[in-house]
């Protein structure tokens, strides 16, 4: 038996990992001595923390390989992975930027709320940068771990309590499957690190007849599945994304989807191109599920909250397409698309949070009526996100789903662009109804809004100018997209 | 000149922005109006500078491509945000700025004292824009772009009343069809790109590359599944069978915006898009008889439906559908200069019409209120003998009937003759062009009944009204009549520029000028077209004169049922008593018309609207709804709440997964 | 000495008892503790493959996946235990506020 040897230790390749940790152990002390009505002072230093972290991520761009690359092959922080740390950084600070009026309205307005967002982005980076399986299991469950408690975080409501718990058995049992897969992937071919497999596949061509590797494979492939809300394991979606705060839904919804789809697209297309044929089947089929069941049960939905939540399983199957593609393009799609999705999706979820009162969300869509007039800016703000939900141009949405869908064509999967397209058609009509309800309805109650406060407001404006600018000149950001595809 | 073109939609989205923004604190409504207005008119004569550039080039270089900044490169795919001037797109502009400046002011007078008057230009401007970019763009991703916000800027003026639910409805209903219509425009995008690029590695969506490399393009084929996808665009836009019904429904909005979108402008948009890309179209015969069919189908089912209309905007819509099947006719009998020659005069025409229509219901809804009568203001069985009142909108209204009715000497004679010449002599269909001619013509001589129908029953006659009602009709301020008589001028002259050869008074300017955009096309045409029979001069007069006699027997009918008729009723009453109360009016009771004539054509036209549009063309759609609704339904129970069936989900997906690997 | 299909089959039956408790237990204690037999049943694989292929790294992932599993049990009881404090249950059949 080989001895264990201490890897070389390379801080530059898991900087933000490091800062964003550290920040958050410090936050944690820190938050002792803040009472409780200043707590929102945690969030400003935790959004600085923020902002640090984004000085390693902008200076590891292109970056030699011996500073990417660390501990022994466990991690590498490439263009691929600094792209998807951005998403995450960016769902992070809009997160925090909208959550100190909600909890401190819903009356749990812990500190311990920062800490546990940067943790779980520290996870998700992991995630996005681990090429050891033991690094994105690790990665993973630091994120997971923090998501079970932030969305039971309002330990008062029975509600939060339940998404909490739904997502904590879920998750643990999907935990099971992926590291079941992880472990016959390991007894296959002796080796966690991706690299590893890569070569020992490409060593024996004859393990792909090899099923003890193929049913790790796919079981890896539910794990991330259950990850990314794919059909038929996203059941815990929509009680989950309901009953979490809703700050916390808007993070769920977008940062850890796409960690799942940068760990997803690491470990397929990397360690098992050689499956290639097999998994994309498979991931046909999900794609074509996930979206039809997504859009289909969106359809019916009167609660806003729970819309959003199947209207994220349908955006996490367009995103499929672009993985089935397997290409380029349809890659590239998918990094832009995920952040596209970071913006318009807090965008909205930051629109929800301002209707309601504490205990009573009035997340009904009745609920929306009038709201375009009473007040036009942020309903203006609420079409360019639905339109962008929508994918209808000149959003973001579009741009990337038009990428992934020319991915998938050119990649000759014709008839899932054309499910893909139909999908997101279908999908304008519940986009829509919302705005029916703005524009064209007569408001039945009055509610008491919540104030604008300046964090709120500067969220907002980031996640419109984050859904506009790539919308009208995408050029830059595609071109960041591709140079980041690590193929 | 031509390098400002980008500067022709800017304007309007200025206003659009300014508006949207600011329109609600200012609340003056000559400001905001004049603002709408104004932006668009800049554009209009940025468009005129345009126009008169390119006149002056010689005939071959009348092509501009200004690329305003790259947009989306990446790989292959290279899209910029570039707009394409050239004959076509010149007339477009002007078209749409021209007529858009009209209706603009018109607007200023017919939405005064409307709650969301600042909304109402905001879209309206918006619109302007987005059809700018539609018809200006350079490749399929700009135009798709226009293409959506014309559909998203219709919707909103649809549900401009969307306290009722009527409007809403109507709103929906045109949004979803249209978005039916887009789903083909993307397909057939994606085939047409698909296809250049792997086989021949000419990745591109630009219009004058695809033009340039359309000679790789297989007759048939590929091309022809291609251009059928962009056709169900074009009728998803264009209010074609089966697309059409939401046409009709769309006369919930205000007036104008039936006038500038719902006639003139958008709903051209798919003439447009198949003269854009005629050399494609031209290349897959199989699609021009299918657009052909579909024209002469939808403009003669259409002309039938509006003769069983009462209300004075649902005779106009009904009417604008058949138009523009003659449009679709052109088009697919390879008559693509007379499909947007007739475009651009309906365009005249029928936002004339329109406005007219506009300006009645004005005055009788004023009548009628400040009588306190709840009669409909649209509908035509209340109005009658208004040319006393009304004298500007009756002779601009007459003008305009004249010339879609086409009497010769008026804008659409010129192009409706020439469409039906056309189908008759055109050589690509063969047996079919009789038929094609055929229908045609009768769908003439149902226009010019219908048509005649409405002017004799609004403008002739006993006014129906009360006459405390009667005392406030009068004619509508200037900013409503302006346009209307700067329209109802280019409805009776707007047709000379392009005059049939035949005639031979003027060089048909018209066909000499977008020559070069459809000689790629023509070109194609030749190769799998043997040249045509040759038709004789005196068969051209023949035809020609057989369509003015129609269109004279169409209005003669007219004349006999509305005008000469009111004393012989009561008789046929007491005969047909059945036959007669399905058709009974409250004031008019034309029981000549219900026997010779109107009737088995109301049935069939009630039959078509009724039956057609209601059962079957809602029914599919509604069909559809209701299943995925149903569907909906069922995945929702799926979604029980409890961990187990959640959990059990999960396990089954599973199994069946490896299950399916294993033992495949 | 024991081979390895031995190993790979009874932590195969672990796990799949594992599951199956996870499908038809109702106390979400119960289920945690399946979901926690589960991850033994994995670790039982990884050390089975470690010691059979001489490759340390599966041991190293299980002492990893314990410290994990550890985790996850303190967070999940707290889960259970604010549940509990506001619905008196920790029955699975009484978490479905949220359904549809």
């Amino acid at each position: 038996m080989e001895t264990l040897a201490m890897p070389a230790i390379n801080f530059a390749a898991i900087m933000p990992e490091t800062i964003l940790s550290a920040v958050a152990m410090a936050l944690l002390l820190v938050n002792v001595f803040v009472r409780s009505e200043q707590k929102a002072y945690l969030g400003y230093l935790s959004l600085i923390g923020i902002l640090v972290t984004f000085f390693p991520i902008v200076a590891g761009w292109n970056a030699p390989v011996e500073l990417q690359s660390g501990f022994n092959g466990a991690v590498l922080q490439d263009n691929f992975s600094l792209f998807f740390k951005g998403i995450f950084l960016v769902s992070a600070a809009l997160s925090i930027l909208i959550s100190d009026q909600y909890m401190q309205r819903e009356g749990c307005n812990h500190g311990e709320l920062y800490p546990l967002i940067l943790l779980a982005t520290a996870g998700m980076m992991l995630m996005a940068s681990g090429t050891d399986l033991m690094v994105i299991f690790l990665g993973l469950e630091l994120l997971s771990v923090a998501l079970y408690v932030l969305a039971g975080f309002n330990r008062d409501k029975l509600k939060s309590n339940e998404a909490g718990l739904k997502y904590f058995l879920l998750g643990a049992f999907s935990t099971g499957f992926l590291l079941y897969g992880m472990a016959l992937t390991f007894g296959a071919t002796g080796t966690t690190k991706i690299a590893g497999i890569a070569a020992y596949v490409a060593a024996n061509p004859m393990i792909t007849g090899n099923q003890m590797f193929l049913v790790g494979m796919l079981l890896m492939g539910v794990g991330f599945s259950f990850k990314i809300a794919a059909a038929p394991f996203h059941m815990w979606t929509p009680d989950v994304y309901e009953g979490a705060p809703t700050p916390m839904t808007a993070f769920m919804s977008v940062g850890p989807k796409a960690a799942g789809f940068a760990a997803f697209l690491r470990v397929f297309m990397i360690a098992l191109p050689a499956y290639k044929p097999e998994w994309s089947a498979l991931l046909w089929v999900l794609a074509v599920l996930t979206m039809t069941v997504g859009n289909i049960t969106a359809l019916f939905q009167q609660d806003i909250k729970r819309m959003l939540a199947y209207s994220s399983i349908a955006h996490a199957g367009y995103v499929l397409v672009g993985f089935v593609a397997g290409n380029a393009v349809g890659t590239a799609g998918i990094m832009f698309y995920m952040l596209s999705y970071a913006f318009m999706n807090i965008g909205a979820f930051a629109i929800i949070l301002l209707v309601g009162r504490k205990g009573e969300p009035n997340n009904n869509v009745a609920d929306y009526a009038g709201f375009g007039f009473k007040h036009p800016l942020l309903g203006l703000a609420m079409s360019i996100f639905l339109f962008s939900l929508a994918g209808i141009p000149p959003a973001a949405g579009f741009i990337g789903k038009f990428y992934i869908f020319s991915g998938a064509i050119q990649a000759g999967y014709i008839w899932l662009a054309i499910i893909g397209v139909l999908n997101s058609a279908a999908s304008v009509y519940y986009y829509l109804r919302v705005m029916v309800f703005m524009y064209m309805k007569d408001p039945v109650e009055e509610f008491d809004w919540l104030k604008v406060t300046p964090a709120h407001a500067l969220c907002l404006l980031v996640a419109v100018a984050g859904v506009l600018i790539p919308g009208i000149v995408p050029g830059y950001l595609l071109e960041l997209a591709q140079k980041a595809v690590f193929f | 000149m031509l390098e400002y073109v980008w500067l022709i939609p800017l304007f309007p989205l200025l206003g659009a922005v300014f508006n949207g923004l600011l329109g609600k604190k200012i609340k003056n409504e000559a400001v905001i109006g004049g603002i709408a207005t104004l932006m668009i008119f800049c554009s209009f004569l940025v468009s005129c500078g345009i126009l008169m550039q390119l006149i002056g080039l010689p005939a071959e270089e009348r092509v501009f491509e200004k690329v305003v900044f790259p947009w989306i490169h990446s790989g292959n795919f290279k899209a910029d945000m570039a707009f394409l001037v050239d004959p076509l797109s010149a007339i477009m502009i002007m078209v749409v700025t021209g007529v858009g400046s009209l209706i603009h002011l018109y607007s200023i007078g017919y939405m005064h004292g409307e709650e969301g008057f600042y909304r109402y230009f905001s879209y309206l401007n918006l619109f302007a824009m987005s059809m700018l970019l539609l018809v200006l763009g350079g490749n399929m991703l700009v135009m798709f772009i226009g293409w959506e916000g014309v559909g998203l800027c219709s919707y909103l003026l649809i549900g401009y009343y969307f306290h009722k639910k009527s409007a809403g409805d109507a709103a929906k209903k045109a949004f979803v069809m249209n978005r039916v219509g887009d789903f083909g425009f993307l397909i057939g995008l994606f085939t047409l790109y698909w296809w250049l690029g792997s086989n021949h590695n000419v990745w591109t969506i630009n219009f004058t590359e695809i033009k340039a490399a359309s000679s790789l393009l297989p007759y048939g084929g590929v091309v022809t599944i291609a251009t059928l996808c962009f056709f169900v665009g074009a009728t998803g836009k264009s209010a074609q069978i089966p697309l059409y019904t939401w046409l009709p429904d769309a006369m919930e909005g205000p007036t104008p915006v039936s006038a500038l979108i719902h006639a003139a402008t958008m709903v051209t948009a798919g003439v447009y898009m198949i003269g854009r890309m005629s050399f494609v179209f031209v290349k897959a015969p199989d699609t021009m008889m299918v657009i052909a069919i579909v024209g002469a189908a939808t403009a003669i089912f259409a002309a039938t439906i509006g003769t069983a209309q009462n209300d004075i905007k649902r005779v106009l819509a009904y009417s604008t559908v058949s138009q523009l099947g003659f449009m679709f006719l052109a088009m697919g009998v390879g008559a693509f200069t007379a499909g947007v020659f007739h475009l651009m005069t309906h365009a005249f025409f029928k936002a004339c019409l329109f406005l007219g229509s506009g300006s009645v219901i004005h005055a009788m809804h004023h009548a009628l209120h400040h009588a306190h009568s709840h009669d409909d203001p649209q509908d035509m069985r209340n109005m009658g003998g208004l040319r006393k009142a009304m004298p500007i909108t009756f002779i601009t209204f007459l003008v305009s009937t004249i010339a879609i009715a086409g009497i010769p000497g008026f804008s659409g004679f010129f192009s409706k003759d020439e469409i039906l010449w056309q189908a008759f002599a055109n050589p690509f269909h063969g047996g079919l062009n009789i038929f094609l001619w055929g229908t045609g013509a009768i769908a003439a001589c149902f226009t010019a009944f219908y048509m005649f129908r409405l002017v004799f029953m609004t403008f002739f006659g006993e006014c129906r009204i009360t006459a405390k009602s009667k005392d406030h009709l009068h004619e509508s301020p200037l900013v409503i009549t302006i346009p209307l008589m700067v329209l109802g001028f280019l409805a009776v002259f707007g047709g000379y520029v392009g005059m049939p050869k035949l005639l031979g008074m003027l060089p048909n300017y018209f066909e000499h000028w977008l020559e070069p955009v459809f000689a790629t096309a023509q070109g194609y045409a030749q190769t799998y077209v043997h040249a045509g029979a040759h038709h004789s001069h005196a068969l051209e007069w023949g035809l020609m004169g057989l369509s003015v006699v129609i269109a004279v027997i169409g209005i003669a009918i007219a004349y006999i049922l509305y005008i000469a008729s009111p004393s012989i009723p009561a008789r046929f009453t007491a005969t047909f008593p059945a036959l007669h109360r399905a058709v009974y009016n409250k004031w008019y009771i034309d029981e000549l018309y219900d026997f010779l004539f109107i009737n088995p054509c109301k049935a069939l036209g009630s039959f078509l609207w009724k039956g057609f549009d209601v059962l079957v063309i809602d029914g599919i759609v509604d069909g559809v709804a209701k299943v995925v609704m149903g569907l909906s339904g069922m995945l929702k129970n799926l979604q029980s709440g409890y961990v187990h069936n959640y959990a059990l989900s999960m396990a089954l997906g599973v199994v069946v997964i490896i299950a399916f690997y294993i033992f495949r | 000495m024991v081979p390895l299909p031995y190993y790979l089959i009874v932590s195969g039956i672990l796990f799949s008892i594992g599951t199956i408790g996870v499908l038809t237990r109702r106390n979400a204690i119960v289920i945690f503790m399946c979901v926690e037999l589960m991850l033994n049943a994995v670790n039982l694989t990884f050390i089975a493959f470690s010691h059979e292929l001489g490759k340390i790294d599966g041991q190293v992932f299980v002492f990893f996946i314990m410290t994990v599993a550890a985790a996850e049990a303190a967070v999940g009881l707290a889960l259970m235990i604010a549940f509990y404090k506001n619905r008196e249950s920790i029955d699975v059949e009484d978490v479905n506020l949220m359904k549809w």
